[in-house]
This record gives C-alpha cells, structure tokens and sequence, in this order.
C-alpha cells in the first residue's frame, strides 16, 4: 500500500545493501533492556553450562578470561529496527566453550540466562562454526554494563534480543523453548534478514 | 497469535506541543490492549521503499477501537517528518500491533506506582495514568516528569487537572531549560519516594541517557532493581 506523500530517504546504496529489510542505520549504540543496568560483582560471576538443571561446567572470571579468545566484526540488528554496521567484540566462541568443557552439545537447543533472570533460546546451530560468542570486551574494552558487560551472548546474525546481556550461563533444552521475549509474541528465532520480529512472520 | 499489517486510516491530527502531534488513528481493534504498549507503522514511497517505526499508545486501552499516537518532530526524521508535516486526517497508513509485554502495566499488580518520563517518555506513561484514572482510581501514583521548557510539557493541561483532581495522584514537574531550570537528582527521588512511599512498580521511559541516570538514582535509593521496567527511544 503506498503511503500518500511519503517519499522516504533511502540510504546510499552500499548502505541499502547492508540493511536487512525495516532496518534504519544509526551511528550510537542504543541500550535496550527490561530494567535498571546490572551491577555485577566479578569476584563473585560464574559462567555455567548447563543440561535442564544440571551443570556440567562453570568458569569463574579468572578461569574465563584464559580461554581462547576470538574476535568479531560486523553489523548488528535489533528488532526495534535499528542497525549498527562495523561492531567489533571479542570473547570466546561457543565452540571454543564446548571443547574447553569437554564436551559435546548434548541436546540441539538451549536457553541464554541472564543474571537479571532474562532468557532468551537460540538453536545450537545459530552457535556452532564460529556463529556465536560470549563476548567480554567491545571496541576493544570491557563491554560496559549498559551494554551487557561483563559478558554478553553474541550471535550477531540473529535480531539483537538473542544476544543476552549480563549472561550467566547457557542452559540446554530437549526442545525448543521460548525465552523471555519469544513468550510475549516475538520470533522463535529471529533472523533478520528474513523480518522474523513476530510470531508468524 | 500473528501481527499482521493492518490498514488503520487517520482520524484526527492536531498541536499537542510545539514538537509533538497528536495523531488518532481508527484501528478497530476489538479488545483492550495493555497500558504501555506500542504500535510498529509501516509507510511505503510509491516505488515500494519502505520505512518502519515504533511509537508508544498514549491512549487509555479500554477504548481499544482508536489510538492516539503523540509523534515527536526529530531533525531529519524520516518518517517522524511525514507525520509532522505531510499525514493529514483521511490519510490511511500500515500498522500492527498492539506489542509488547514487558513495559506495561494493568491495576491490581501492587500499589503504589511511579512513574518518571523524559519529554516524550511521558507517552506510553500517560496511557498507565489514563488507565488507572478509569479503571483504577484508588492506585496512588506519582508522575515524575522532566522536560525542557514548560511549552514542551506533554499533556500539559491534563496532568494539571489531574493533580488538582485526582486524590491519590501527584505530577511532580521539572524542567531543565527555564529560567531556575534542574534535573531530576537524588533529591527530587528522594522527595518522590518519600511523598508515594516505596513503589510495587516503576516504570521510566526516555532518552537513553535519562533512563540510565533515573534508574541508577532509583536503585539507589533503595528501590529494587526488578521492580523498575524501563524504555527507551532508539532502542
């Protein structure tokens, strides 16, 4: 349906081609979160692997900051329909955290748990081959915690809400299960390059 | 449960501020959406380039038929410039929703409730206020409320109306660029806090920055952090 009078302002082309479709770019980092920024004490942060209830693995800060570390850059893209082009993080690949535990996946589905009791799913194969981190620094500092810091999910490929903030540790599940957000109507799995913001996009 | 795009026409456009318009657009939904949510709008060029926002409802939800949109005129704003300047009543556009379940609230949650908007962060906190106003009078609430002059007060007129009226309500106004102008400080939450009492919910909306600063004042002051719920434009 046209829009009477709009005629937009579409961005250059190499910009247009970066914009997954509904996408605006914006130069500034926005924050979005559900409540008050975290204050997370690192002498007292664990990272914990998880199957349902059982732990498999935890890592204290210290433990944490020694494992491989890989570095990204690239665009990121919330759902609130802005876009950042060029983000660059460093952490450690999901990848990296199974071999570190020894183990494999042991189910094809889990749930990021933030320490503000924020969840959110993401398949294992949204993480595996190098898709997805958990990142400790940005721009090449610690991640505030506006920002999600000390430590975030990443999977940069996925709408933003996926990429738990002040994440404490990933919990593995037999199925699919909707996190947070996925309850109140947005997409089970949120690519953005296909607009799957809502149930049944 | 599916958005789906939806055809909603324009029915009224008018002043709220010297920035803001008001816009109400008949959307027929047929059952009460939540205080707090917002609506995605979708405006196509005639070449099929498309634009997508979000925008708060400041409208009570118990009249879920219509929605008033309070659409605040940002530099160069693409589509917040079309409806500033070109959408007039008549004027049809694409929109779904209602969205959102986090930023919202619904009478007999716990009481009191507080409430601190920057600028146009005060919308989706209006429809909260229309909402209990309605339905839920008895709920003591306060308004805490930062703006940059007295003409850029939202709903002006009305919260005053509503302090002098509504017994368990208060607006506590501040505004940062008039004459004496402040901020909202720690002792502004203090006053707040210590006028309502502790709160069984906060919610604040505003600029990134302004949320960062009032949710940090609130945590400190002693409220829990889980029972504060934030928004924020741009993100």
């Amino acid at each position: 349906m046209v829009t009477r009078g709009f005629t937009g302002r579409r961005p250059p082309r190499p910009e247009a081609e970066r914009l997954p479709p509904g996408q605006y770019l914006t130069d500034d980092f926005p924050v979005l979160q559900l409540g008050p920024t975290l204050r997370i004490d690192l002498a007292r942060w664990r990272f914990t692997l998880r199957e349902g209830s059982k732990p498999l693995k935890s890592w204290t800060w210290a433990e944490f900051e020694a494992l491989p570390r890989t570095r990204w850059k690239g665009d990121i893209h919330c759902v609130t329909k802005w876009s950042k082009f060029d983000t660059a993080w460093e952490g450690v690949a999901f990848d990296d955290l199974l071999a570190a535990a020894g183990i494999a996946a042991p189910t094809a589905y889990l749930l990021a748990e933030g320490y503000d009791d924020y969840t959110t799913n993401v398949p294992v194969a949204d993480l595996t081959g190098g898709r997805g981190m958990v990142a400790t620094r940005y721009a090449g500092e610690p991640i505030p915690p506006d920002h999600g810091g000390p430590a975030r999910l990443l999977v940069p490929h996925l709408y933003f809400w996926k990429s738990a903030k002040w994440v404490k540790g990933l919990r593995f599940t037999q199925k699919d299960e909707a996190g947070f957000w996925e309850l109140r109507g947005y997409h089970m799995h949120g690519d953005p390059w296909r607009e799957q913001r809502f149930t049944g996009d | 449960m599916a958005l789906t795009w939806q055809e909603a026409r324009i029915t009224a456009a008018a002043p709220e501020t010297p920035r803001v318009r008001r816009l109400t657009l008949a959307v027929g939904w047929s059952r009460p959406f939540r205080a707090g949510q917002h609506v995605d709008v979708r405006l196509t060029a005639p070449d099929g380039y498309q634009a997508q926002r979000s925008y708060s409802i400041a409208s009570a939800p118990t009249r879920p038929e219509s929605i008033d949109l309070l659409i605040e005129r940002l530099d160069d704003g693409e589509v917040s410039g079309f409806f500033s300047d070109v959408a007039e009543p008549g004027d049809a556009i694409e929109l779904r929703g209602p969205i959102g379940g986090a930023f919202v609230w619904d009478p007999g949650e716990g009481e009191p409730l507080l409430l601190v908007g920057g600028g146009s962060g005060v919308v989706p906190l209006l429809s909260m206020l229309r909402h209990r106003a309605e339905g839920a009078p008895d709920v003591p609430a306060l308004l805490l409320y930062s703006a940059r002059t007295s003409d850029e007060v939202i709903a002006r007129e009305e919260l005053m109306r509503r302090d002098a009226e509504e017994p368990g309500f208060r607006l506590m106004l501040t505004l940062t660029r008039a004459p004496g102008g402040r901020r909202i400080d720690a002792d502004t939450i203090g006053e707040a806090l210590a006028a309502l009492g502790s709160p069984a919910h906060t919610f604040v909306c505003g600029a990134n920055s302004f949320v960062s600063a009032m949710s940090d004042l609130l945590v400190d002051a002693g409220v829990p952090a889980k029972s504060i719920r934030t928004e924020r434009f741009g993100g």
